[in-house]
């Protein structure tokens, strides 16, 4: 595992091969909703999920490649989050298939989908606030043997095991910069610090894919630095990146591919570049109109069309 | 007034047969709701189907004694897992409601009429510890240099606390081990364990099955003391003294429970000795216009309940707990 991330800023050191490859990959892969991939790790189906009469997420088909880091992008509502919860078992969807590294997740229980590889981190952090740090990375390792009840009350048979994960934990710590508040409660971690926690602790479980939900979400602009380059160095080490963001200079950043989602559905996928040119995209953003001043005339005629269905609705 | 003999109830009173009691089901409660998260409301309940799966299997059915233990616990697991199975994967606040329905429906059930020759109704069960007397090594009084006990209160006292100390061990070395680790993350956030690859569902399970056995363990001891047992031994306010012993002591601490115990029945048995010496007599010392003798018993919950009040509000963490802790959730 690379060790250079000492610097905050992002990673400039050569990716690895394989990430490189899997960029070019993507050169030859139409601009369009729902475009194959040459290699993809995760392939959903018409997916589609339904609360009450709003329909949430109605995805046709996606497929995200491996080894790149794919952007999740859409205005406020758009079933981001929705469709990553679907993804990750914490939801159910209506209807609809999917499969990671071509094994059917369908109703599979969320732990279960973690434990195959793919992993993820939530729009709001959810560290174990009464827990201390080193103790939220210990508790993310898989397969631990004291873990199981009998076990548990044997300390030599998960002593060397536990050893072993401290080791990993802290060598993860040091790389997110948490090593000096290893002993603090979790609790006490600022806002973006719970942020770089959660992905190490994300990275514990060594999961293939890494979901991360808004990891920019509430961090100040130099975190946001550190934390580019942290998702970058994921790429490099050979994780797959999804990630759902807000912030359209991370997502210029650093996304090797960017899906575009509004109203539940998948309007436009490609490069950032592309897709930030796409009018498709800009009008699920900012509206239709946003580039055209109102006259005095169209706006008394947009107020009065909404004084008159106001009454009707009363 | 006699301080001397008020403390010498008081003290047998904070190590005697209650303290042990409700020191065993504070443990239990203390892996489900200090460790786990687990709002249990019900242990009333566990001690009980474990209470009277004793009784019952020796007074009533005439099995062995030693066949009706594990026939107790076994009861108090299939108990937990009857209560878990449809309310774990829900909101914390089902479990609480179906657990202190349920501990209902098992006081009310024992004490039917219908079946009556089952559990023997509203008087309960006698006559099932024979096999458990025997044992017993005492042939006089136990003299502790503070006080004495008879020796069948001698015998249920050594088990007791054994058995306490035993619970205690084995709750301490579960929780400093990767499994308790995996309890206490639930009570933080169970969706974050769970995207971590645990089965949530199954730790919470095994948590109220421990808990739950060692409630029974307690219900055991509440049988064996008074030699009968009837429903109103786990009426509701048996599980409320349970939580506030626990919160006493400081809750997700090993020791919590324990020192809780000791000390809510000694500071209980303070006052209820005090009031009532001061109110007995000729001349008492408060005078009967304010209180009499027959409101003196009373006086000690009014006052204990007060204590409880000003506890949560200026040590909310309990004796044992971290300051520290109760600052994070201030946040």
């Amino acid at each position: 595992m690379p060790a250079d991330t000492t610097t905050p800023a992002p990673r400039t050191g050569a990716p690895h091969p394989s990430a490189a490859e899997a960029v070019a990959a993507l050169g030859g892969v139409p601009r369009e909703p729902g475009a194959p991939k040459p290699d993809p790790i995760l392939v959903a189906d018409d997916i589609h999920r339904q609360f009450g009469g709003l329909v949430a997420v109605d995805v046709g088909h996606l497929e995200v490649q491996r080894g790149v880091i794919t952007a999740l992008i859409g205005p406020n509502g758009a079933g981001k989050t929705t469709f990553f919860n679907l993804l990750t078992g914490f939801d159910r969807p209506d209807r609809g298939t999917w499969s990671f590294n071509g094994r059917k997740l369908c109703s599979v229980a969320a732990y279960k989908v973690a434990r195959l590889g793919m992993v993820r981190t939530f729009q709001l952090t959810k560290v174990l606030s009464k827990l201390t740090v080193i103790e939220n990375m210990r508790l993310a390792a898989t397969g631990q043997s004291g873990e199981r009840f009998l076990s548990a009350l044997l300390p030599f048979r998960w002593n060397r095991q536990e050893q072993a994960n401290t080791e990993r934990a802290d060598a993860l710590l040091q790389r997110f910069k948490l090593d000096a508040k290893r002993e603090d409660f979790a609790g006490s971690l600022s806002g973006g610090q719970r942020k770089l926690l959660e992905m190490a602790r994300a990275l514990m479980v060594q999961p293939e894919l890494v979901m991360l939900d808004e990891p920019m979400a509430g961090v100040n602009p130099a975190l946001k630095q550190s934390l580019l380059g942290h998702v970058k160095t994921l790429r490099d080490d050979g994780h797959t990146v999804l990630f759902v963001e807000h912030d359209m200079d991370m997502v210029r950043d650093i996304s090797d591919w960017v899906v575009v989602m509004a109203q539940g559905r998948i309007v436009a996928e490609g490069p950032p570049e592309d897709v930030m040119a796409d009018p498709t995209v800009i009008d699920a953003y900012l509206g239709a109109h946003h580039d055209t001043a109102l006259t005095v005339e169209e706006e008394e005629e947009l107020l009065r069309t909404q004084r008159a269905t106001e009454e009707d609705k009363t | 007034m006699d301080w001397g003999q008020i403390f010498e109830f008081s003290l047998r009173a904070g190590l005697g047969s209650d303290a042990i009691i409700y020191a065993m089901a504070a443990i239990g409660l203390n892996v489900h709701f200090g460790y786990t998260g687990l709002l249990n409301f019900g242990q009333a309940g566990f001690m009980s189907v474990a209470g009277y799966g004793l009784a019952s299997s020796v007074a009533t059915f005439g099995l062995s004694f030693w066949v009706a233990i594990p026939i107790g616990l076994l009861a108090a697991v299939v108990f937990a897992l009857l209560l878990g199975a449809p309310t774990l994967r829900l909101r914390a606040d089902y479990l609480a409601i179906v657990t202190i329905a349920a501990a209902e429906i098992i006081r009310i059930t024992v004490g039917s009429v219908s079946l009556l020759e089952y559990f023997g109704g509203r008087d309960g069960l006698q006559e099932y510890n024979d096999s458990f007397d025997r044992l017993n090594p005492y042939q006089g009084p136990l003299d502790l240099f503070l006080f004495t006990l008879r020796p069948d209160d001698a015998w249920v006292f050594t088990v007791g606390w054994i058995l306490v100390g035993l619970a205690v061990l084995l709750v301490w070395a579960l929780m400093r081990s990767p499994w308790g680790r995996v309890l206490k993350s639930i009570r933080e956030d169970e969706e974050a364990v769970r995207s971590l690859g645990k089965n949530v569902y199954s730790y919470k399970m095994q948590s109220l099955v421990l808990g739950g056995v060692l409630g029974g363990v307690a219900g055991f001891l509440v049988a064996l003391d008074q030699a009968a047992i009837n429903p109103e031994n786990f009426s509701t306010d048996v599980t409320f003294f349970a939580y506030t012993v626990l919160i006493l002591g400081g809750a997700a601490r090993v020791f919590g429970p324990v020192v809780g115990a000791i000390l809510f029945w000694f500071l209980i048995s303070v006052l209820g000795n005090f009031f009532t010496a001061a109110t007995a007599g000729q001349d008492p010392l408060i005078s009967p216009a304010i209180m009499d003798d027959n409101q003196a018993s009373l006086v000690r919950f009014i006052a204990a309940g007060l204590g409880l009040v000003l506890l949560v509000i200026f040590r909310p963490q309990g004796i044992f707990g971290d300051k520290r802790e109760i600052a994070l959730d201030a946040r």
